[in-house]
């Protein structure tokens, strides 16, 4: 009995939502197929280049929410493949015109429209069918119960039993009994075939799949090259506002000494200690910004102890775990060290934190790291957050960044990074 | 007081070497990479070596690692690292044994002679010479914790220059203050973090690892 009502449950949840996706994915399935058919013929008449943009979205959104709904029910994941539009579309007619010629050229605009016929055929039988196992049987209890009597003169079909008595009734109970039972182990696969019909029309085709990754590493490749960029010309400003401009005051400054060492050899003395605190202060601009470049404990003993070196210098409690059975390639550890020094700045900054607790470890040929404080939660990757400049920090590397963060904590910061250790 | 230099820049190992011999310390080898610090330290058996942290032929804390070398091999021996930065992570693993006769500063240091070389002397004779870096860090860091948030503002002062390795005159000639006063203050530093009465100078050693300990 147990095990029955254990399986009742998303067994009835699975015929519910195949109900309600064979009703409402149907009527919407096949209002977007005739627009958009009509849409697209109507192009040649002028009318259907307004029309056409206006419906495709409409059917993205559609099948947008179906891949949703694969992921949240069923498990079944759905790539999504729409090519980007160009950031410098033009606005009014042209624009219009172009966006349209765009949709119109992406294939998965086609294969869009050809899942939309499938949903509406196969696609809505797969879910009746999850839907049916488990409401038919509902007609048969009662037929048995009593309205087999308005019958009895002209038999009823229930299945292939002629329901006209009490005895064919029972039968028909009998019959429900067993497609009940066939419903409770078919509606969730039947429901997830649905998806997965969804799914081979729907899904990135190979060339799709590779012609997103040459996107997204364009993309990535931009911004590595923007990022050092601004860090050249961060080091660059420092150099000549800091060191550089010491320096030139402490050669100044031991030129007047060399002139005033035997008149005034009080003021010689003076410039001379000038002269000295200038080169301290020279060399610990210097020191901060190779810290800032590339900090010398890492250089020295890799990720594991520079981790832990910035854990020492924390104003909170930390607790640093380190597994790495070797090294990273140089720009992954710098790239892992800034975004771990990042998460725990965004964490003194903003956290409230009493601990933090770093983890790194190195399995799979992924490296993984972990940040998790107690502190007030809350944190996002928005725009213009340190977490989003974490991500792009990681995106260059393939690299992806998770956060869980409820309000009233705790906050983990979550980094993955594909890489081979030596 | 006869010494073994590790430096791998030929400008600062010449420097030092004229800086030392000038304090009538006895160069007995000036090294400039890792495998001949190691072979010198065990062969010439030196008073106290003054040790550059990144030395050829790998670049990395190789100096480092061959004075911990050295010290397990023969425990006390006394040895004052040089570094162009200062990490906490490092000053621990030198004090880790509790030896004492260690040392731990930034090269700019070497800019005030007399501090330097008094450094040095601290060091060879089994005392300690921490980098006021490392110790400001530590105390800045430290100021909430409970042990050390004990410490009143006076006692905090004093222990920061415990830490740093002066001797009870220093100190008191430093904040002006009796040596009497300074000996008080430090026995009490001693009572709250919980350091038993023994060798006075071991007991220092103890304090800066105490701090390092409750990290």
């Amino acid at each position: 009995m147990k095990v029955f009502s254990g399986r009742l449950a998303p067994s009835a949840r699975a015929a519910g939502r195949g109900l309600f996706l064979s009703v409402v994915g149907l009527a919407v399935s096949i209002t977007l197929f005739v627009l958009a058919v009509l849409s697209i013929s109507f192009i040649l008449l002028g009318v259907g280049v307004f029309t056409t943009p206006v419906v495709l979205e409409a059917v993205r959104k559609h099948a947008n929410q179906r891949r949703l709904w694969a992921m949240t029910w069923s498990d079944v994941r759905i790539p999504v493949p729409y090519r980007p539009f160009p950031k410098d579309l033009r606005p009014g007619v042209t624009g219009q015109v172009e966006r349209t010629t765009l949709m119109l050229k992406d294939p998965a605009t086609w294969r869009d429209l050809l899942w939309l016929l499938v949903d509406m055929t196969a696609g809505t039988v797969l879910a009746v069918l999850a839907a049916a196992l488990m409401i038919y049987p509902v007609e048969g209890l009662v037929l048995a119960a009593g309205l087999w009597r308005v019958f009895q003169d002209d038999p009823y079909w229930y299945g292939f039993v002629p329901v006209d008595s009490q005895a064919t009734g029972i039968a028909a109970l009998a019959l429900g009994v067993v497609l009940f039972h066939l419903g409770m182990r078919a509606s969730e696969p039947l429901l997830r075939s649905h998806f997965l019909l969804a799914r081979t029309v729907l899904a990135p085709t190979r060339d799709e799949q590779l012609a997103q990754r040459v996107e997204r590493l364009t993309e990535t490749r931009h911004e590595a090259v923007d990022t050092a960029a601004a860090e050249l010309r961060r080091i660059e400003r420092d150099l000549h506002d800091g060191a550089q401009a010491r320096l030139v005051a402490m050669g100044m400054n031991l030129g007047t000494v060399e002139a005033l060492i035997e008149k005034d050899p009080a003021q010689a003395k003076k410039l001379l200690a000038m002269a000295r605190e200038s080169s301290a202060e020279a060399l610990t601009e210097l020191r901060d910004l190779v810290r800032g470049i590339h900090p010398p404990v890492l250089a020295e003993r890799g990720l594991g102890d520079a981790v832990r070196a910035l854990a020492l210098r924390l104003p909170v409690a930390s607790e640093v775990t380190v597994e790495l059975p070797g090294r990273a390639e140089a720009p992954v550890e710098s790239a892992a060290y800034f975004a771990v020094s990042e998460a725990l700045t965004n964490t003194v900054k903003h956290a409230e934190a009493e601990r933090v607790y770093v983890d790194l470890h190195h399995a799979e040929g992924m490296l993984r790291i972990s940040v998790t404080d107690d502190g007030r939660g809350g944190a996002t990757v928005g725009r213009g957050s340190g977490l989003s400049g974490i991500e792009r920090r990681l995106g260059t590397f393939d690299g992806v960044l998770a956060v869980s963060s409820p309000a009233g904590g705790p906050t983990m910061v979550t980094m993955e990074i594909p890489c081979e250790l030596s | 007081m006869r010494v073994v230099l590790a430096e791998d820049l030929f400008l600062l190992r010449d420097g030092l070497v004229r800086m030392l011999e000038a304090y009538d310390f006895e160069i007995a080898a000036a090294v400039e990479t890792g495998p001949e610090l190691t072979k010198a330290l065990a062969e010439l058996e030196p008073d106290v070596a003054v040790v550059d942290v990144r030395l050829p032929p790998s670049h990395t804390d190789e100096g480092l690692q061959c004075a911990l070398a050295a010290r397990r091999a023969r425990p006390g021996l006394p040895v004052l690292v040089l570094s162009q930065h200062v990490e906490q992570l490092y000053a621990r693993e030198l004090l880790a044994d509790g030896n004492g006769g260690v040392g731990y500063l930034l090269k700019d240091r070497v800019f005030d002679a007399d501090q330097f070389i008094d450094a040095v002397r601290r060091v060879a004779t089994g005392g300690t010479a921490m980098d006021p870096q490392v110790i400001s860090q530590l105390l800045s860091r430290r100021s909430q914790d409970k042990p050390i948030g004990g410490l009143t503002p006076r006692e905090r002062e004093v222990m920061e220059l415990v830490a740093q390795g002066r001797s009870n005159a220093a100190i008191a000639s430093q904040l002006v203050i009796t040596e009497r006063a300074v000996a008080k203050h430090t026995s009490n530093i001693f009572g709250k973090l919980d350091l038993p009465p023994s060798d006075d100078d071991n007991r220092r050693v103890l304090a800066v690892l105490a701090y390092l300990d409750r990290g």
